[in-house]
Parts: C-alpha cells; sequence; structure tokens
C-alpha cells in the first residue's frame, strides 16, 4: 500500500514539478492584430561594473601602501586611526564587507581544488596583496586596512590584558577554523568564512539575527579583550602571522634604543610586547632539552592522531555538502524511514535522474571528505605539536620587543616609549629651522 | 664573539631562504591563479528551468528585500484571462480584488490590452520573491513568470546564502557580462 501510495505521489509531483521545469506553451502568445501593442522585454539591470571592482582593487593597494608607511616610518597612531576609519567606511559600510582578504582565501582553495571554478582577478588581489606586504612590513594589511579588525578597534575601550596561556589556548581555535575552511572549500560544501563572518551583517544593516547577535557579543567583548576576531578567530590573520615572522621590516616599540624603562610594558592591548629574558640556569637548559626532544619525538604522533580522528569524523563532516546530505535523504525515504519528502528530494526525483547515480557521487564526495578529514587533523595535530614546541623554546632578548606573530602594528606603544618624544622633538626642531 | 656572529648569520640566512620560498609560494599561487582567471566578475543567478519555487529565496536573501524577484517574459506569456499566476485557484470572479489575487502583496499588474488578452506586469518594489505565481504560471499556464537574481539590488555575496539554501541546485554563478538566465523564446 505504502509503495502505492508513493508512486502516485511522486507522479504527481513529478508532473507539478516537470510543469515548471519545462515550461509547455500551453497557450500560444498572441498576435495582437486589432490594436498592435508590442510585446515588451523584461528588464535586465547589469550587476556594478567591473571598473570599480579594479577601483577597490587599486584602493587596497594605497591603503596598504599607507599604512606600511605610517606604521615603520611615520609611527603616527594618530594617522593610522584615520586610515583605519577610512578602511572601515569603504570596505565595510560602501563595500558591504565583499570581497574581503579574508573570505578570499575559500575562493583561492575552490579554485585549486574545482577546475570549472575560475577567480575574478580582483579576488586573487585581494588574496595576494595583503600577503605580500606582510612579507615585507608585518602585519599593516590588520593595521588599517582590514574592515573586520577597524570596527573591533574602534570598540575597544577598556582593554584588559589576558593570561598568555588564555591568549596561545584561545588562538590555536583560529588554526582549526582556517583548516576547516579550507576543507570545505576544497570539497566545494560551504564558504564556512563568509558564512559566519560575524560583522558583515552589521556593515550591510541587514542579515540573519544569529549572525547579528554573534556579531554585537563579539563587539561586547571588543570593548575589553582586544580584537577578539583577529586575534582568536581570523584565519587569514593565521597566515598573516607566520608570514609576518620573517618581514623584511618590523614595527618598533622604539625609534632608537630601548631603554628598558618598562613604561611601554602594559601599553599593548593585544598582548604582543614581549620581555627582556632572564638568564637560563645550566638545570632549566637540560630539563628544556629533554622536553624539546620528548616534543619533537610527539609531533609526528599528534599529527597522525589528529589525521585519524579528522579521517574518522568524515562521515559527519561530509554532511556540510548538500549532495551527501540529499543522498541520505533519498536513502531514508527509499528504505521506508522517512515518509515525506522534502523540497531537496522531491525537486531531485523531479528531475529523473538515477538514484544509483546519486549515492555513488555521494560516496565520492565522502571519500574526498576522508583523505580531506586526513589533511585537516593532521595539521591540526601539527598546529597543537608546534605550539608545545614554541613554548618549551626560550629566545634570548634584551630590550623590550614587539613579536613579530602578534603585533598587528596599531601603533599604541609608540608614544610611551620616551625616545620617541625625543625622536618627535627632534623631527620637529629639524622642521622649525628650515 | 665570532661564535655569536655566525649563529646570527646561520639564522638570517634561513629566514632569508624561508622569506624567498613564501614570496616564490605566493607566486606560484598567483601565477596558477592567473592562468585560469577571469577577467569578468561572477555573478549568482537562478536556472529557472532548475527553480522548483520553494519560496526560499523570499526568505533567506541577506538583504530585507530579497534580491531575488519574479520576472515576467512577454513573450511566452499567454496573456490569458484567467492566469494562473495571477488569480486565486477558486477565485470567484476575474477581477483585480485582493481576495481573487495570488500575490500576497499585490505585486502583479493587469491591464486589458485586447479582447481577450491582458498583460501581466510584476511590480518589483512589491515583489518579494516568494514564486507563489511562478508556481501557478508554470502548473497551469506557460510558465512565463520565473525567479531571477536582479543584479541591481544583489550585493553578490562571496557565499549566496540562498544559494546555500537551494533544494535543488538552481543558483549558480554566472560571468557578469552575461547576468541573467532567461527562459528560451519558442520561436516555432
Amino acid at each position: 500500500m505504502i509503495c502505492l501510495r508513493k508512486i502516485l505521489i511522486g507522479l504527481a509531483l513529478s508532473l507539478i514539478l516537470s510543469g515548471i521545469t519545462s515550461g509547455a506553451d500551453r497557450f500560444p502568445p498572441p498576435d495582437f492584430v486589432d490594436t498592435e501593442h508590442v510585446i515588451p522585454s523584461p528588464t535586465v539591470p547589469g550587476p556594478r561594473q567591473d571598473i570599480y571592482e579594479y577601483i577597490d582593487a587599486a584602493v587596497l593597494l594605497a591603503a596598504l601602501g599607507l599604512s606600511s608607511y605610517l606604521v615603520i616610518r611615520k609611527r603616527s597612531r594618530r594617522a593610522l586611526f584615520l586610515l583605519m576609519v577610512f578602511s572601515l567606511l569603504y570596505f565595510g559600510f560602501w563595500r558591504k564587507g565583499c570581497v574581503c582578504s579574508i573570505g578570499a582565501i575559500q575562493n583561492i582553495v575552490l579554485s585549486v581544488f574545482d577546475r570549472e571554478y575560475t577567480v575574478p582577478i580582483v579576488v586573487v588581489v585581494f588574496f595576494l596583496l595583503p600577503l605580500i606586504f606582510t612579507l615585507f612590513f608585518g602585519r599593516t594589511f590588520c593595521a588599517a586596512v582590514c574592515p573586520l579588525g577597524a570596527v573591533q578597534d574602534l570598540v575597544l575601550l577598556r582593554p584588559v590584558s589576558l593570561p598568555s596561556w588564555a591568549e596561545s589556548g584561545l588562538r590555536l581555535f583560529a588554526y582549526v577554523y582556517l583548516g576547516a575552511a579550507v576543507l570545505l572549500a576544497a570539497t566545494g560544501s560551504a564558504f564556512l568564512i563568509c558564512r559566519y563572518d560575524p560583522f558583515v551583517s552589521i556593515f550591510r544593516l541587514s542579515g540573519s539575527l544569529n549572525i547579528l547577535i554573534l556579531g554585537g557579543c563579539l563587539l561586547l567583548i571588543g570593548v575589553f579583550i582586544g580584537r577578539p576576531y583577529c586575534r582568536f578567530i581570523c584565519p587569514y590573520g593565521v597566515i598573516l602571522r607566520q608570514l609576518s615572522r620573517l618581514s623584511k621590516w618590523r614595527v618598533t616599540i622604539t625609534p632608537d634604543e630601548c631603554i628598558q624603562c618598562r613604561l611601554c610594558e602594559d601599553s599593548c592591548p593585544f598582548g604582543a610586547i614581549r620581555k627582556p629574558t632572564t638568564n637560563w640556569s645550566p638545570q632549566d637548559f637540560s630539563s628544556g632539552k629533554k622536553r624539546l626532544s620528548f616534543l619533537l619525538v610527539l609531533l609526528p604522533v599528534l599529527a597522525l592522531l589528529g589525521g585519524w580522528a579528522g579521517s574518522s569524523l568524515s562521515a559527519v563532516t561530509s554532511r556540510a555538502h548538500e549532495t551527501v546530505r540529499l543522498a541520505e535523504r533519498i536513502y531514508l525515504e527509499e528504505t521506508g524511514k522517512a515518509e515525506e519528502t522534502t523540497d531537496a528530494s522531491a525537486a531531485f526525483r523531479a528531475t529523473g535522474k538515477e538514484i544509483t547515480g546519486l549515492y555513488e557521487e555521494a560516496s565520492n564526495i565522502r571519500a574526498r571528505f576522508w583523505l580531506g578529514g586526513w589533511f585537516f587533523g593532521g595539521f591540526v595535530g601539527l598546529v597543537i605539536g608546534f605550539k608545545l614546541i614554541g613554548l618549551s623554546v626560550r629566545r634570548q632578548r634584551t630590550d623590550y620587543q614587539a613579536d613579530r606573530a602578534s603585533c598587528i602594528g596599531c601603533g599604541r606603544c609608540f608614544e610611551y616609549c620616551p625616545k620617541e618624544h625625543v625622536r618627535l622633538k627632534n623631527a620637529k626642531e629639524a622642521t622649525d629651522k628650515c | 664573539m665570532a661564535k655569536n656572529n655566525k649563529i646570527i648569520n646561520r639564522r638570517n640566512f634561513l629566514r632569508d631562504g624561508l622569506w624567498g620560498g613564501c614570496l616564490a609560494a605566493l607566486g606560484v599561487v598567483a601565477g596558477s591563479a592567473a592562468r585560469k582567471n577571469k577577467k569578468t566578475d561572477m555573478v549568482w543567478q537562478i536556472d529557472p528551468y532548475k527553480c522548483v519555487a520553494c519560496e526560499n529565496c523570499a526568505t533567506y536573501c541577506v538583504l530585507e528585500d530579497s534580491a531575488v524577484k519574479c520576472v515576467q517574459l512577454y513573450a511566452i506569456c499567454g496573456y490569458c484571462d484567467f492566469c494562473p499566476g495571477y488569480f486565486e485557484l477558486g477565485a470567484n470572479v476575474l477581477e483585480t480584488g485582493a481576495e481573487n489575487e495570488l500575490c500576497p502583496t499585490g505585486a502583479i499588474k493587469r491591464t486589458f490590452v485586447e479582447d481577450p488578452y491582458y498583460e501581466y506586469t510584476v511590480d518589483e518594489s512589491l515583489c518579494t520573491g516568494c514564486a507563489k505565481c511562478v508556481k501557478g504560471c508554470a502548473a497551469f499556464g506557460n510558465g512565463s513568470l520565473f525567479l531571477q537574481v536582479r543584479h541591481d539590488r544583489c550585493l553578490n555575496c562571496n557565499e549566496c546564502s540562498i544559494a546555500m539554501a537551494c533544494p535543488s541546485g538552481a543558483f549558480k554563478r554566472v560571468p557578469a557580462d552575461e547576468p541573467y538566465l532567461l527562459k528560451k523564446v519558442n520561436q516555432a
């Protein structure tokens, strides 16, 4: 009985849906011989012209150049602040937060894995320019160009410092997020970063309630904890961190030589200032050596464990892909575990495609998720391993320095340095003389 | 002192090597992306032959007022007196009273052309993209009413939230120089 009913429902559905898909010529269009009425054609308003996209890229280039100049040469927090407000207005509110460098990661990844997908050249520019600038000048993109950073920097009114364990622990999330975003983009499932972009609905002044709440919460946290998205979530920030370690020029707190006055010690709301190190005792040194060698052995174990966990979760993670979800739904309907059809399964049945073909496609995607799970989990394992190694390696510093990776070049610490005031005074005298 | 110098040099050498490697890697990314890039932007559009008129377009768009609107392709419209996209199925009289209309916002205008033909025009400022008329027209009419992403409204999100919610995979990216997927007009 059930079977018969299903066939009837299927037939009725396919009748209705085939009407929708085929657009039959049931009623021939009239000629209008009496009135000579002219049949109008629908309007087709075009999208934003390409020239504006190129303007965006040019503005990005100019903003990056200016930001680098202000951070490295001019050392002016006020000018950086103004540039930041401009970036927020232009890339945020005027361009509605799309396209952004953070989201461009996914387009690049998808274009690598999907032969049919081609990236617009402007998206490539948005992805690459900040990375190249970071290789030269550090994270000047974060300083004053990224609208997501800017909106958080503006609300940072009562900064409190986080303990370093919380800082490094929370930061691991950004790596996991990057890995997950790359996995989902590579399999063509979703653009995770765009879906959970917390500030985009603020830029657009509309959007889903959940994202508005998420953005609101992050801004609320951001009043006390500086730039929570940038430090603990941003997947692009993860890449910029690592490139910034190698940058040719770097942000220096003092324009001259550090006199270790400790005035800048608490000036950084992002926990990026590193204190001078104390000397190691020989016992510390030997125990540190042992720990390091243990962690080096642990590294591949962590990577393998992570990879195994990632791949064994593939049955769950592959549900992020709509074809897998559809195949599972169709399977439930076929085995009689689900009575009613969903919009998606009805649409699939209306196309008249073979169910076995769908199952095959879904299992292919699952296999991709299984392989991707190995890479994703291995990546997370390696990140944790390297984090542990980084914590057990001690570096020598004689001065107060901005950490290459964590410093986003906001310029807040400059004015805390007495040497900076001397420099400004000298510069002023020099200009007065002229 | 000499030892100290050596350490710094080795470190600098490694740094420079890594730095060059990163720059080269970025170059490779740029090169491979440039090889198969498109100069034009890509925009979202609905394939009307795949659309199942599920109403998701009205609710999932990030805009308050959805960027998806109903389009009337006049060339395949039958100009019916009893338009199944305009009137409720149980409409008593074929008059422009709200109780007879299918459209919840009254966005379709019905104007008399000549006996027995009427022209139906969509007022986009009222249309919500709910696809009720699309369903009616496709089921009992010619299917001249169908949904399209209107590019004067669309923000062209990197991930279109309607596309993610589309049950039939009708959303796809199309080149910006041909941004519409209108139905084919049957010349015969």
